[in-house]
């Protein structure tokens, strides 16, 4: 982490911003630095991507998302970043990742996020997955999500 | 309090809001009216509004979501494969770990699937091997070697359903 004033700031904002006119100048009397310097470091973490964006975080399900899958593959690993690259393009995947597989019972090494009205409409989403993955891919799976049970986002320590 | 697992009504406002608003906030002194001004709506309705969705747990959050890996930090994905019979006891062990930042439950033998997100690498495996010794399952840590682009960003869905 940066320094003590970048740290102190991703606490004090982690959990949201105040929803008051002027939301920095509440940031910076609590940390007892100037407006102008809460903006400018915010601005500085999103150019370096500490901060990836600042706005509204939707709950999926309450958006109208009710159906979310997490689809596993395992694909050849001399193709995977190529075509890891392509899903992660498609507009219902949220998130797309390599990670290790876990053999014997995990062969599945690209995970691919993906958001529907429906299981249905999931499935055709993964079918079209599999479509770009094509002969790259040997097996796959849907782990679809039937509950929420937490959902709070980063929170470090204080 | 319990997450919201269906959709909620919302209007023709409040989609509009939640589609604008998904990055973008203005780093200027008054970054509400800014974005009310853009809506054609004033500041206190579009305070009210967001209040609101976040008390009906529309909105998990609205402000910066962070990075924790540019901040030196680890963000990992793990599994469980719990007993049925203790499912209930399992979510709320783990739950009550300040890293985890989500947990979802999966159709699947591995059936918990959650994020644990610390400010250290060495924060994950003391997570992990709390985890470990309260439930006495085997946490499986499936941590990203490589992350595609992704535009996280969903459209609210249409309809009056929201």
């Amino acid at each position: 982490m940066a320094d003590d004033l970048d740290r102190r700031l991703v606490l004090a904002t982690q959990g949201g911003l105040p929803l008051v006119p002027r939301p920095y100048a509440a940031i910076a009397e609590q940390l007892g630095c100037s407006e102008a310097e809460v903006r400018e470091r915010l601005g500085r973490m999103l150019a370096s991507g500490v901060i990836r964006r600042i706005g509204a975080v939707p709950n999926h399900y309450a958006i109208g998302y009710t159906a979310n899958g997490m689809s596993v593959w395992d694909v050849r690993d001399d193709v995977v970043d190529a075509l890891g690259e392509r899903v992660g393009a498609l507009p219902f995947v949220t998130h797309c990742y390599r990670r290790p597989r876990a053999l014997p019972d995990w062969p599945y090494n690209l995970f691919a996020m993906v958001h529907g009205a429906s299981r249905d409409e999931v499935l055709a989403h993964v079918a079209e997955i599999r479509a770009i993955l094509h002969g790259g891919c040997r097996s796959h799976d849907v782990l679809f999500s039937s509950r929420i049970l937490k959902k709070t986002g980063l929170r470090i320590g204080g | 309090m319990p997450e919201r697992s269906v959709p909620v009504p919302l209007d023709e406002l409040d989609r509009r809001i939640i589609d604008t608003l998904q990055g973008g906030f203005p780093l200027v002194e008054a970054p509400y009216r800014a974005v009310a001004e853009s809506l054609g709506l004033d500041e206190a309705e579009l305070l009210a509004r967001l209040d609101r969705m976040l008390s009906e747990r529309v909105l998990t959050r609205f402000g910066p979501m962070f990075q924790v890996e540019r901040m030196g930090g680890r963000f990992v994905l793990a599994a469980l494969a719990v007993p049925e019979d203790r499912y209930e006891a399992v979510a709320t062990l783990v739950n009550a770990l300040p890293e985890v930042a989500h947990n979802y439950r999966r159709e699947h033998a591995m059936n918990m699937w959650f994020v644990l997100a610390t400010e250290t690498a060495e924060g994950i495996d003391r997570a992990i091997a709390r985890i470990e010794r309260e439930t006495g399952l085997v946490v499986r840590a499936f941590p990203k070697e490589r992350e595609y682009f992704v535009d996280m960003r969903l459209q609210v869905r249409g309809g009056r359903h929201g």
